[in-house]
């Protein structure tokens, strides 16, 4: 550290360029977390869906219903322990842009995610009464419910018999230990069973409990062929291939979007690059001048990679604070169109990694003429 | 006239030493071509995307869900209330005919092309009216299916995107299989993105009974609109919203408006980043050529002819950077064909990328304000510079 005299003097010689440098290293940091984030965002399910959990769905497709009848066959399979169901309620709270899953579910529905937290009491209550409805914590704060709320549904999928609006009683609600997912609703199967239009006695999907997750693959054909050929086949995955077929359904526009952000990512890194040659070139009457009385060409190598550095990672830094400064505005955007965006601090370590790797590859080419300066050529370029 | 001649003459000779300065003078283009096709690029993904999905929608005909329903997927409507609906006044009728159908929109596991897993692909089973109402769906391959048969068509966004989908091919539905009979265009809209079959060969598939999700309406002309809404609106059990199709479509392209937003943000974002760049070379750019800007200064070019000159150069870098950026984004991108979920329907629209005019209009204003920002501040620092001072730094 006894150099970085030197070094700050480098950075000060024009502060004007310093500080533009520096700032578009930030901007281009802005975009690696931007595209960070979406690129998170594409994958959020996937990250912590649980492998011991087959999705069991409709093979026409995952919205078409299934009888309950293939409760039992599956059961029956060897391996399984518990299976539970949902269907996709839809419906909408008061406006449509209050978006939450609705799912009605058996009693024992949460048995199959130990990873949920209900809070004390929810279980019992739940079974007791017929319109009660457990909710995500981030939800009940979201909109303020408290338990004992009676919550108003407006139907669309699944109008009620008599039509009207569904209401069911908040009874609890769950937090999730291993990740940020609490934003769903549960609702009683029974009453929404008993009390819709059509389709009654036929669950959306199945969710399957097994007891070894490095079965997951034989059981899920194994369920499978159980129904083959039969007017109700399934598709068997795991929970976690099956959140990953919707963002490969995204796919595309996910691989465009973040193609883009690194194509103007490296654009900028070439300009900085190219900035800082030139501050070296320009110095180079001052390099010899240092090397004259008595630097060795690795200290000169070190003042310039040093420099870089300080420039790279100041840039990163800068960059990703406004990043999470801006992340309340970007991530408003984006609801709707891709899960939940959230600020991860993955985001901040791979951008100093990316910086790191930035400052070496754009410094390393004047660190190098630099070293290899000759003294008498040096000065006399003044 | 003196001036725009002294002007011109130092911008002349500017422009003719950019080649000795082509090193810096290309960090400017590059910076600004990078970001003007990243914006580009990103807008002309939204354009397609929400130009297809608009222009699904038609001012004369109107599409009437359940109540509350955001999306033909979440809604449902009775046959018998299409029946209900049919007698309403402003229909347009065909001989003799109200031009109403009831349509099944419901989506179906199906493998795209290039890809291991499944997507959803959306299925419509249409009457014959249908096919009336929209006069923009032309068969354009084999024949359109038979009704009362497992027969399917297949919009050509559906038929190029998927595996499987070809004239003669089958799909598996439950324990039967429908065939391809026929590929059919669209003007481009979203409903070449998707699988039509006759609505009871549907509602079969389906297990729908006697229920569509949607029913789409033909009026005498867009005018008669509110005599449809009316006339629902007095049967106080039918649970029904009534839109125009434009209406209902324009509400589906928000995934559109995101990625419009997004590329403007991004490109925005990226333009800051070429700013700093061109600042950056600019003022290395003038301060190589104080002793220029100097000797001209000592010759009686005035400060603003030095400043105007100054500014042309860095217009005319920037312009180029932007041509350059539309001209990447132009072949890597234009009309390239790609499908993705859209909003609401959890199913898959193909688009095309469109590299339209009002994009590159977007993208060069986009240039141009990065040269002008980046050539301003150096270009007023040159102009107003102590002629001796100036002169001095040899």
């Amino acid at each position: 550290m006894k150099y970085w005299m030197i070094v700050k003097s480098g950075i000060n010689r024009k502060k004007i360029r310093t500080f533009m440098t520096v700032f578009s290293i930030a901007t281009a940091f802005l975009l690696f977390s931007l595209g960070r984030s979406v690129a998170v965002a594409f994958n959020s399910e996937v990250d912590f869906a649980g492998n011991d959990r087959l999705i069991v769905v409709s093979r026409l497709a995952f919205t078409e219903s299934l009888p309950m009848a293939h409760k039992n066959r599956i059961e029956a399979v060897e391996g399984v322990s518990t299976v539970v169901w949902r269907q996709w309620f839809g419906g909408t709270y008061k406006e449509r842009q209050n978006f939450f899953p609705k799912w009605p579910v058996p009693d024992n529905y949460f048995d199959v995610y130990p990873e949920w937290e209900l809070s004390e009491g929810a279980q019992e209550a739940f079974s007791r009464n017929i319109t009660g409805m457990i909710v995500g914590k981030d939800l009940a704060d979201q909109f303020g419910w408290e338990i004992g709320d009676r919550i108003p549904i407006i139907a669309d999928i699944w109008p009620k018999k008599g039509g009207g609006v569904w209401e069911f009683d908040l009874v609890g609600t769950y937090t999730n230990s291993i990740s940020e997912e609490q934003g769903e609703a549960f609702i009683n199967w029974k009453y929404f069973d008993e009390a819709r239009l059509y389709e009654t006695g036929r669950p959306g999907n199945y969710i399957v409990k097994i007891e070894n997750p490095d079965q997951a693959e034989s059981i899920a054909k194994e369920i499978d062929e159980l129904f083959k050929n039969s007017l109700d086949e399934t598709k068997t995955s795991t929970e976690e291939a099956f959140s990953r077929m919707f963002a490969e359904q995204i796919g595309n526009i996910g691989l465009i979007i973040n193609s883009v952000l690194a194509a103007s990512f490296f654009t900028i890194l070439l300009l900085t690059g190219n900035t800082m040659s030139q501050a070296v070139r320009e110095r180079t009457p001052e390099l010899g001048a240092l090397k004259a009385v008595g630097f060795t060409d690795r200290h000169i190598m070190l003042f310039v990679l040093a420099e870089s550095f300080f420039l790279c990672i100041a840039g990163a830094l800068i960059g990703v604070l406004i990043a999470y400064l801006l992340f309340p505005l970007f991530s408003g955007l984006a609801i709707g169109f891709s899960g939940e965006i959230e600020f991860s601090i993955s985001i901040l370590i791979s951008a100093i990694l990316v910086a790191f790797i930035t400052a070496v590859i754009s410094g390393v080419l004047p660190a190098y003429s630099a070293m290899r300066l000759n003294v008498v050529d040096a000065l006399r370029k003044n | 006239m003196s001036f725009i001649r002294q002007v011109f003459s130092v911008t002349n000779m500017n422009l003719r030493s950019i080649l000795k300065r082509s090193g810096s003078s290309l960090v400017i283009i590059i910076g600004i071509a990078g970001s003007v096709a990243v914006m580009v690029s990103l807008l002309a993904m939204a354009e397609g995307l929400s130009s297809t999905i608009s222009n699904t929608g038609q001012d004369d005909r109107v599409i009437i869900l359940r109540d509350g329903s955001g999306s033909e997927l979440s809604s449902g409507v009775a046959m018998t209330e299409v029946d209900t609906v049919s007698s309403s006044p402003g229909i347009k009728s065909l001989d003799g005919e109200p031009m109403i159908a009831g349509e099944l929109f419901a989506i179906i596991d199906l493998t795209k092309k290039g890809a291991d897993s499944t997507s959803n692909l959306p299925f419509r089973g249409v009457q014959q009216m249908s096919f009336e109402i929209r006069p923009e769906l032309t068969i354009i391959e084999g024949r359109n299916f038979t009704s009362g048969t497992a027969e399917i068509i297949v919009g050509k966004g559906a038929n190029n995107q998927y595996e499987g989908l070809d004239i003669g091919d089958q799909i598996k539905v439950r324990d039967s299989f429908a065939t391809v009979v026929g590929i059919f265009s669209s003007n481009g809209d979203v409903h070449e993105s998707e699988i039509w079959s006759d609505l009871a060969a549907a509602q079969g598939i389906f297990r729908r009974g006697a229920i569509a999700s949607s029913m789409i309406i033909r009026l005498e002309s867009k005018d008669t609109f509110d005599e449809v809404g009316l006339y629902v609106e007095s049967y106080p059990n039918l649970e029904l919203k009534v839109q125009t199709e434009t209406n209902f479509y324009d509400n589906q392209s928000s995934g559109a408006d995101l990625i419009k937003i997004f590329g403007q943000v991004v490109g925005y974002i990226m333009a800051i980043g070429a700013v700093f760049a061109a600042l950056n070379t600019m003022y290395s750019a003038v301060s190589t050529r104080l002793v220029e800007i100097g000797t001209l200064r000592a010759l009686g070019f005035k400060g603003t002819t030095v400043l105007a000159a100054l500014m042309i150069e860095a217009l005319i870098l920037a312009m180029a950077g932007g041509l350059l950026g539309a001209a990447i984004a132009y072949i890597l991108f234009n009309g390239y064909t790609v499908s993705t979920l859209a909003g609401g329907s959890f199913s898959q629209t193909a688009f095309a990328f469109a590299v339209t005019g009002e994009v590159i209009q977007q993208g060069l204003t986009l240039a141009l304000f990065v040269g002008f920002i980046g050539g301003i501040f150096p270009a007023w620092n040159a102009a107003r510079r102590d002629i001796t001072e100036a002169l001095r730094s040899i």
